[in-house]
């Protein structure tokens, strides 16, 4: 099993001929290909409409339109490399069009767009957003949406949840060292509004019987972790481990993602891993240490390192 | 991006916020001029600087003990005060020991205050929703406000495509106990233009400390502080034209030409790593490992080997770095093409600092072979927590070398 995507999932690009939105539509495409895994069903560019895509393993057509691409296709599933002024619209176009997974890589995306996006989607609750600014998501051989380095992940037991794209490959690099592979990983982007948060995923990860342990990756700013600790107090019976980046930023500055910066104090890694460890949750003090954080938090809960 | 106070009083004004009659003033002739010009009995005279703690601060270098706010009772003293501020510096909590210079000070005219309160529009990221706080402590450090009484700041949620509406403004006046036959006429439009303001400039923070009621019951902004969101500048063009470079570290605008995002930092090991998590985690980790990071670093996705080569540059710009750590994860960035941009850049600029490389992901072992295959002096590393090791004992041995000689 897997959470979000699996190998019927159909995947639509929107901003296909773009040169990112083409490298990274032929590279998934590929690699899903690779495991007769889901398949790649078309794209979107507006104006493109009736033009063919060579994704790689196969031709796709492109579209003028999501709703357009939906009918022909049957897309459950989007991948947005859209530009910044003009993926705030293309999300609302795939939720309004009716599919179920919307991916948005776009980095630079103006956070008061991505609060219209949320509001907007409140009238489309079988729509679910991941990102903006994010790797994507990945269920290891079956199904990548996203520009992360597939062959670094393995079919396996561990839920992945992380608001940073190659601090996850850390993570997935540091479980391989330790032959536990992944159910899905779930980049949920860097920006302060996203559209999937970490309750969401530890929630799909703790319903999903294939996963048997969690690593959840936070950053300094806002209280996404604290938030998720809660939960994870509450609901969440499986191991988690967490790593908190940003232990050594410096107050008023924003690290790199728009979301990660300490403000008025608060944000703060130390507050989160307080919190994370409150939560009875193994917190790696360093980041190299996370693989081996994960398999304490195993360890204790007695679930099978194999 | 930051403005100034004097700024953020313009911007406010467009969307009817009223202000105090204000001048800014380059010289303390001009600062003068304006003082005489407003015909009060009293004139403050305010230092333009971003930094925030401008009245607790200390002007470095002024004949008597003068913060960055002067309450000023004669208009004569007003070009003594204005010449004891402009061309030095000013400390505050936040500006470091070494202060930031203060360019130009703005005058502005006293007022008969009653009371002073607190408004700020922010992005309340747990909702998803841009929410207006407001407390009657004003003109105090909110932070502290926030901490100590959580209960004494009120909050009102706004509705992007709806903006403030009446009834939310109305309930907050009459909670805050201003004078009801001003809430409709005055609060109300003062405060739904402070939401507009945030909401039609793309503001991720704007500020009203204090909001000041005056005796004679109008209400307006006494200090205002707004912040932009750099990821919407490309449609403020107006806001971005504010921007004032001179308040900026040199170091970082540089970086932002060649689409790096750096940040300077106080230690000497400077870093260069891919994706923002993994720059924050290395810092993180050289500091685990005994070790204090100079920068932080992210080279982006498609870094080429001009990127790598100004990224170098931008790090070596601090003389303070002893040692540079380089930490790769390659994605859909390959291994080869970095380790090629380092060789080159290490050519390039003649690197004398020790040189630690942890590279993984795609293309690993080309990468690897690239950096053996140099000839340069480049210790590799295996993973991020020898990386930090050997570098953290790099910039040591360093240290002692430069001490030694």
């Amino acid at each position: 099993m897997s959470i979000f995507i699996n190998k019927k999932t159909k995947v639509l690009t929107q901003g296909i001929t773009g040169e990112q939105g083409a490298f990274h539509t032929r590279n998934s495409a590929a690699y899903n290909a690779e495991f007769g895994g889901a398949r790649w069903v078309g794209g979107v560019t507006p104006g493109k409409g009736g033009d063919q895509f060579d994704a790689g393993p196969y031709k796709i057509p492109i579209f003028d339109s999501v709703r357009d691409a939906v009918e022909k296709t049957g897309a459950d599933a989007t991948m947005i490399f859209v530009p910044p002024p003009f993926a705030a619209d293309a999300i609302m176009e795939a939720a309004e069009a009716g599919i179920k997974l919307i991916v948005c890589i776009t980095e630079g995306i103006p956070a008061i767009d991505e609060v219209k996006v949320k509001a907007f989607m409140r009238s489309y609750p079988e729509s679910r957003l991941v990102g903006p600014n994010c790797p994507g998501v990945i269920t290891p051989e079956e199904c990548k949406i996203g520009i992360m380095p597939g062959h670094i992940h393995k079919k396996g037991t561990i839920g992945i949840v992380s608001r940073s794209g190659t601090l996850t490959y850390e993570a997935v690099y540091q479980c391989g060292q330790r032959g536990l592979g992944q159910t899905s990983c779930i980049g949920i982007g860097g920006d302060p509004v996203p559209g999937t948060n970490f309750i969401d995923c530890l929630d799909a990860f703790n319903r999903d019987p294939e996963t048997e342990a969690i690593i959840m990756v936070g950053e300094i700013g806002g209280t996404a972790e604290e938030e998720a600790a809660e939960f994870i107090k509450r609901e969440v019976k499986k191991p988690v481990a967490s790593f908190i980046a940003g232990q050594t930023a410096p107050p008023g500055k924003r690290m790199g993602h728009a979301g990660a910066i300490i403000s008025g104090g608060k944000g703060t890694a130390k507050e989160k891993m307080e919190a994370l460890r409150a939560a009875g949750i193994s917190v790696a003090e360093s980041p190299a240490a996370l693989g081996e954080a994960l398999v304490a938090a195993m360890q204790k809960k007695s679930v099978g390192v194999r | 991006m930051k403005i100034h106070e004097y700024q953020a009083k313009e911007v406010l004004k467009r969307f009817g916020v009223p202000v105090p009659r204000f001048g800014v003033a380059e010289t303390p002739d001009e600062a003068y001029e304006i003082a005489r010009q407003h015909g009060t009995p009293v004139v403050v005279v305010k230092a333009q600087v971003h930094a925030g703690g401008r009245g607790k601060g200390t002007v470095v270098g002024a004949p008597e003990k003068l913060g960055g706010v002067k309450v000023v009772k004669d208009v004569h003293q007003v070009r003594d005060i204005a010449r004891a501020m402009l061309g030095n510096k000013l400390v505050t909590i936040q500006t470091g020991s070494d202060g930031v210079l203060i360019r130009k000070v703005l005058v502005e005219e006293g007022l008969d205050i009653a009371r002073e309160l607190y408004a700020a529009v922010t992005l309340d990221r747990a909702r998803g929703l841009p929410v207006l706080m407001m407390s009657a402590e004003g003109g105090m450090d909110i932070e502290e406000v926030a901490h100590k009484h959580p209960e004494k700041i009120l909050k009102e949620w706004i509705e992007p495509a709806f903006g403030l509406q009446g009834f939310q403004a109305r309930r907050l006046g009459y909670k805050l106990g201003i004078d009801k036959g001003s809430v409709g006429k005055k609060f109300v439009p003062l405060i739904q233009g402070l939401v507009r303001a945030f909401l039609e400039t793309d503001a991720s923070m704007a500020e009203i400390n204090p909001l000041v009621v005056l005796k004679n019951g109008d209400v307006l902004a006494l200090d205002a502080k707004i912040n932009f969101d750099e990821n919407a500048l490309f449609r403020q063009k107006a806001i971005a034209e504010l921007r004032d470079p001179g308040e900026e570290d040199p170091t970082e605008i540089e970086a932002k030409k060649h689409d790096l995002s750096y940040i300077t930092l106080d230690g000497n090991i400077g870093c260069l790593v891919n994706g923002a998590g993994l720059a924050m985690a290395t810092m993180d980790i050289i500091q685990y490992a005994g070790g204090a990071p100079a920068n932080f670093l992210d080279v982006g996705g498609g870094a080429t080997r001009e990127r790598v080569t100004a990224a170098f540059r931008i790090i070596l710009r601090d003389p303070d770095v002893q040692a540079i750590l380089v930490n790769i994860f390659g994605g859909i960035m390959k291994c080869d093409i970095i380790a090629d941009g380092v060789v080159a850049a290490a050519r390039e600029l003649g690197l004398k600092v020790p040189l630690v490389v942890r590279l993984e992901g795609t293309n690993v072992e080309q990468g690897k072979k690239i950096l053996r295959e140099s000839g340069l002096n480049i210790t590799e590393a295996k993973d991020m927590k020898d990386a930090a090791e050997k570098v953290v004992a790099a910039a040591r041995g360093a240290v002692g070398a430069g001490v030694g000689a």
